[in-house]
């Protein structure tokens, strides 16, 4: 369970969070909605551990403040929205550095598991850097994945925390990233996604909580959150869910077949 | 270390057994390296001629005793630590900052030691003669360098943590500083103070002598030994602070024992030897190239390839103008340069990453 009451953030003069309570349930998919610079991405932040803050986060019952980094980074891994990377580093060597902060560092067959998982096996020697923005993504998303390997250890659930996973992905690729999320709850981990696209949180989310201007407009599952009322509020345009446009192409990703696995 | 199992070969795209066979052949190399260091001079002394005269139980020519075990012997042993020192500090700045170009002298190390350097050189005739003697160079330049790291890293820290860009722009704002302090000294020396000081800043490894080395010595060796644990934390920085954080690294303890052993390390090593330069940014360069930027394996083999880079420039400072000796400092500038040059031009693509 990650419990987190009261987060309150101040960056400089603003206030970004404003006192938010944000749960979520291993074995579910919880994603967290809402406009630009609604505090999406520092509520991550501070469910991580990354930022100071007010209010109080609990993982799995235990302080996160409390934890010192090492014991943490077995129990949770994090993708971020962009990772610049110095030097030149192979696909695989990126991979290891997350299987070697997490609990299972002697397993070294993980890392072309990992690779593989996301659509990259056989990338292993490639330089990160030659790859394009789209796999650069999911080698990182690798190395979240061989951090915390196992959803469950020691009879307690671990955590992924995704901030925009799949922001810069086509959708073929989004479905495949989103369905190893789904896989990952479904196996008794737990998930916690920042998302931009709200047909993928339509599709993929257990619980939705819906952010603007920094306070939790709505939280529940995505029929209750996902409804025109909320989201023509949040995002300050009047928007109308489940309705086909009249003529033109649209196209759903609730409409894509399965993807070949792996 | 992931541990593979015997018998199973490792996969194609593992660089590592390739880094650990390359940290076989540096050791030797080193090795090779050095007993060359011994038998090459500008006396004739032989050391297999020496060793000859022991094993039998001859008396050693006294000559020959204080030229291989008084001069070429701490001299080697000089070389060997003050190369290992500049690259491995070298490439722990270069994993600090996170920029393949960072050397030690970004954190002001170089700068806060030549201030020291020529403020003894210059103002040492003021201080009650016997006071620090012969050593009030290399002991100013120490503290020099080491207090201006310190001022750097505080100013460079707010609560606790510690802006790794406000310590790079800082550490030129310092530099300056201290150029130009180093400058009024300079404009007030006279000619001979002028021609020490320029000798110190082309660096040299003559004046080693085993006191020397018993002052400098252990600031290097606990660099030397401190810097391997460092590794896996400066592989987790490659990903930046807080992807470095997210997989389990402790960044700040890692930043501010990073900069301690850098400053300690590079304060002894140009204390003793002056200005040596591109040791600490070739070396790990070179290595990254070689073997890939895994820190585990690049640390030990930038102490030993700077250990073998530098006791091979001291040879050769000491034979091309023989019986007298040139500055160290311009044979690794005159080496180090071009090389550099030629990575550079040759591996581009690699190095825009």
């Amino acid at each position: 369970m990650l419990d987190a009451t009261r987060i309150h953030v101040r960056l400089g003069r603003r206030t970004i969070l404003q006192g938010i309570d944000f749960r979520a349930r291993p074995g579910e998919l919880t994603a967290i909605v809402g406009p630009n610079g609604s505090g999406k991405t520092t509520l991550l932040r501070a469910l991580t551990g990354d930022l100071s803050h007010g209010g109080r986060v609990r993982l799995n019952g235990q302080d996160l403040a409390t934890l010192r980094p090492w014991v943490l980074a077995g129990l949770r891994a994090v993708l971020p929205q962009a990772t610049p990377l110095a030097f030149p580093f192979t696909a695989a060597e990126v991979v290891r550095l997350g299987l070697m902060g997490g609990i299972e560092a002697a397993e070294a067959d993980l890392v072309p598991k990992a690779l593989a998982r996301v659509g990259l096996a056989g990338f292993e020697g490639r330089y990160y850097q030659e790859l394009s923005g789209g796999e650069q993504q999911r080698v990182h998303l690798a190395r979240a994945l061989a951090q915390v390997w196992h959803p469950v250890a020691h009879g307690q659930p671990r955590w992924l925390f995704l901030d925009e996973p799949v922001s810069s992905l086509d959708i073929g690729h989004q479905l495949q990233v989103m369905q190893i999320a789904r896989a990952y709850a479904d196996g008794g981990g737990g998930v916690v996604a920042v998302m931009h696209d709200l047909n993928l949180t339509a599709m993929f989310a257990d619980r939705v909580t819906l952010l603007a201007e920094g306070c939790a407009l709505a939280r529940g599952t995505p029929a209750e959150v996902l409804c025109d009322a909320a989201l023509s509020r949040a995002y300050r345009c009047p928007i109308r869910v489940n309705t086909p446009p009249r003529g033109g192409t649209y196209l759903l990703p609730h409409a894509a077949g399965r993807i070949a696995a792996e | 270390m992931v541990a593979i199992s015997p018998g199973i070969p490792a996969p194609d795209w593992d660089r590592r057994p390739l880094a650990r066979r390359t940290t076989l052949a540096l050791a030797m190399a080193l090795a090779a390296v050095a007993v060359l260091s011994l038998a090459v001079g500008a006396a004739g002394t032989s050391p297999w001629g020496v060793f000859a005269d022991l094993l039998a139980g001859r008396e050693v020519a006294l000559v020959d005793r204080v030229v291989l075990f008084e001069i070429r012997l701490p001299r080697l042993a000089m070389g060997a630590l003050v190369g290992a020192s500049l690259a491995v500090s070298g490439a722990v700045m270069q994993g600090l900052f996170r920029n393949p170009l960072a050397d030690p002298g970004l954190v002001g190390v170089s700068a806060g030691a030549g201030l020291g350097a020529i403020s003894a050189i210059v103002l040492g005739g003021l201080l009650p003669a016997g006071l620090l003697g012969f050593h009030a160079v290399p002991v100013a330049a120490f503290l020099g360098g080491w207090a201006s790291t310190l001022v750097l890293y505080g100013i460079a820290t707010r609560r606790g943590r510690t802006s790794v860009a406000t310590m790079l722009l800082g550490g030129i704002a310092l530099g300056a500083l201290a150029g130009a302090l180093s400058g009024i000294l300079v404009y007030m020396a006279d000619d001979d103070q002028l021609r020490d000081l320029t000798f110190w800043g082309l660096g040299s490894l003559a004046g080693a002598t085993w006191a020397k080395l018993a002052a400098a010595a252990p600031l290097m060796l606990l660099a030397l030994i401190a810097a391997p644990m460092l590794a896996r934390g400066l592989n987790g920085l490659a990903l930046g602070e807080t992807a470095a954080f997210h997989i389990g690294i402790p960044v700040q303890r890692l930043k501010t024992v990073a900069i301690l052993t850098v400053a300690g390390a590079t304060g002894a090593a140009v204390a003793v030897s002056g200005g040596i330069g591109f040791v600490g940014i070739v070396v790990p360069h070179l290595l990254r190239l070689a073997t890939g930027p895994d820190h585990r394996a690049l640390l030990v083999n930038a102490a030993l390839l700077g250990a073998t880079l530098l006791i091979l420039a001291d040879i050769i400072a000491r034979v091309v103008i023989a019986p007298a000796e040139l500055p160290i400092g311009i044979v690794t500038a005159v080496l180090g340069g071009p090389f550099f040059l030629w990575i550079l031009l040759r591996k581009r693509g690699v190095l825009d990453l």
